[in-house]
């Protein structure tokens, strides 16, 4: 299944520039190794050495964060997108 | 003249020049602007703050902007009152409350605007934008007008109504979004990508925006005849605040403004919105997001950007965090009020009643001098108060209705 990634300025200069990707993936975790596939380096960024999601990245799932759903192994419906958000905002 | 080296990402230490830019290209980290202390200690002094302006301004050599001229409503060097009766009620013994409601717009966040937009300027920026509790929107919004600038000013649509009003009557563009803060704020998030000419104050300029706060900690400093406070209890949002405040105190005492910093640093939130103080009170080294459900709006962060931060500051300082009931918050307020005549906002309620618990629990020591930051101001949250405050009695207009109420 496809997805539309929307994906953030810091991380544009791996995707050629492009604000918005689509990959295949059917939970968050495909999704992010199918990006490292097409964009080489993109997965370094938002995982840490563990696998882990970096603490400073947030993920929505349409409007969620995925912290509040099964974080990484989130799964995907048809049609849904995903956006990369830097967390550093807000207060 | 500016004393500003440039921005450093805060977790991985790489360097970007001075633009409106608030996260590292690489590991997303926040960045922050770093100064020449060497040549500032040049030039600054005791003396040379005490001559400047009665406003955060005496403070210029540094914070982030160039001075050509400053953006300035008269904000900061607002009072530091000693707070005798609320001390004696607590069993302190020098307690003080540095009384934040008295910024132009109310709250501590006119600190934060006006470097964040006196740079924006600088930085050629024309538009003022942020995501906000309702505060900063008060005070971009001010700003913004005072500036000349065009404002977007993001709210969650069920924002407490004076500050609403106090937001629409600078004329700026005020979108009310369906949502909680977090919401707001992600939206923000990915708005700033996109207008990226516009100044997001608490976003793509936020590493200026945050270095307003500093001036909590030298005020307090300098209104203490330049002697570090013991312990100082500050709200928790997005714990940017309280993570400036220890800066401060740290830029002080690298100086030589002061002594060596010793400062404990407690943290105070609301039970329905407390990622920070439960992080802290169970012991965990990650920060669990949640969904805010509490009458302290300026505080209902489910997910602070600095919060982590806040955290450690908390832990390396020694300091303690409470976390207070709706019902706590108000007595807070309330106890304040009568005490002190200071009248907070729901943060200041959480303050206060987080300093009550932290006294309680042995966090606070009873010599320890103790400043407690009061960062808005009450008329803006009346409507949290509810039917808990009204006339004490109703009265005939004659003589004899009021004896009889006087000797009832």
């Amino acid at each position: 299944m496809s997805v539309t990634v929307r994906i953030p300025t810091q991380l544009r200069s791996l995707t050629d520039g492009l604000a918005e990707v689509q990959v295949e993936g059917g939970t968050v975790k495909e999704v992010v190794t199918n990006l490292e596939q097409t964009y080489p380096g993109i997965g370094e960024r938002l995982l840490d050495e563990s696998g882990a999601l970096r603490r400073f990245v947030n993920v929505y799932l349409v409007d969620e964060d995925i912290r509040f759903l099964q974080g990484l192994d989130t799964e995907i419906n048809s049609g849904q997108s995903l956006s990369i958000v830097p967390a550093v905002a807000g207060g | 003249m500016s004393f500003v080296e440039g921005l450093s990402c805060r977790e991985c230490g790489r360097m970007y020049p001075i633009s409106a830019y608030n996260a590292c290209e690489f590991c997303f980290g926040p960045l922050e602007v770093t100064y020449d202390y060497e040549a500032i200690k040049k030039v600054i002094s005791r003396e040379s703050i005490e001559a400047g302006p009665q406003t955060i301004w005496r403070y210029s050599d540094l914070l982030p902007t160039k001075a050509t001229p400053n953006l300035d409503l008269g904000t900061g060097y607002t009072p530091l009152l000693r707070a005798d009766h609320l001390a004696s009620e607590l069993g302190l013994r020098n307690l003080y409350i540095k009384d934040d409601t008295r910024n132009p717009t109310g709250s501590f966040k006119d600190r934060v605007v006006s470097v964040a937009l006196s740079k924006a300027r600088e930085l050629g920026l024309k538009v003022a934008a942020c995501p906000s509790t309702g505060n900063l929107a008060n005070s971009v919004a001010a700003h913004a007008a005072r500036a000349g600038m065009e404002a977007y000013i993001f709210v969650p649509a069920n924002l407490e109504h004076n500050k609403i009003a106090m937001s629409a009557i600078f004329g700026g563009n005020l979108i009310a979004v369906d949502g909680n803060y977090d919401q707001v704020n992600r939206l923000c998030a990915e708005l700033a990508m996109i207008h990226d000419n516009w100044a997001f104050v608490n976003v793509n300029v936020r590493p200026y925006y945050a270095e307003g706060s500093k001036t909590l900690a030298f005020e307090v400093v300098e209104q203490l005849g330049w002697q570090l406070p013991d312990h100082v209890v500050v709200p928790i949002a997005s714990g940017s605040q309280l993570t400036k405040i220890h800066k401060g105190f740290n830029e002080l005492a690298t100086l030589g403004l002061s002594e060596e910093n010793h400062v404990r640093i407690s943290g105070a939130q609301a039970l329905g919105c407390s990622p920070v103080a439960q992080a802290f009170l169970s012991n965990a080294d990650y920060i669990t997001p949640v969904k805010p459900d509490t009458i302290a709006k300026s505080l209902a962060i489910g997910n602070p950007a600095d919060g982590w931060y806040a955290l450690e500051t908390i832990r390396k300082t020694g300091g303690g965090a409470a976390a207070v009931s709706d019902e706590e918050l108000l007595e807070g307020i309330r106890l304040l009020a009568k005490t002190e005549g200071v009248f907070a906002e729901t943060a200041g309620g959480v303050t206060i009643a987080s300093l009550v618990k932290l006294v309680s629990s042995g966090v606070i020591k009873p010599d320890e001098t103790v400043v407690a930051y009061i960062t808005g101001n009450g008329l803006k949250t009346i409507e949290a108060l509810g039917d808990k405050v009204g006339p004490t009695t109703t009265i005939s207009p004659n003589i004899d209705s009021f004896e009889e109420f006087l000797h009832r």
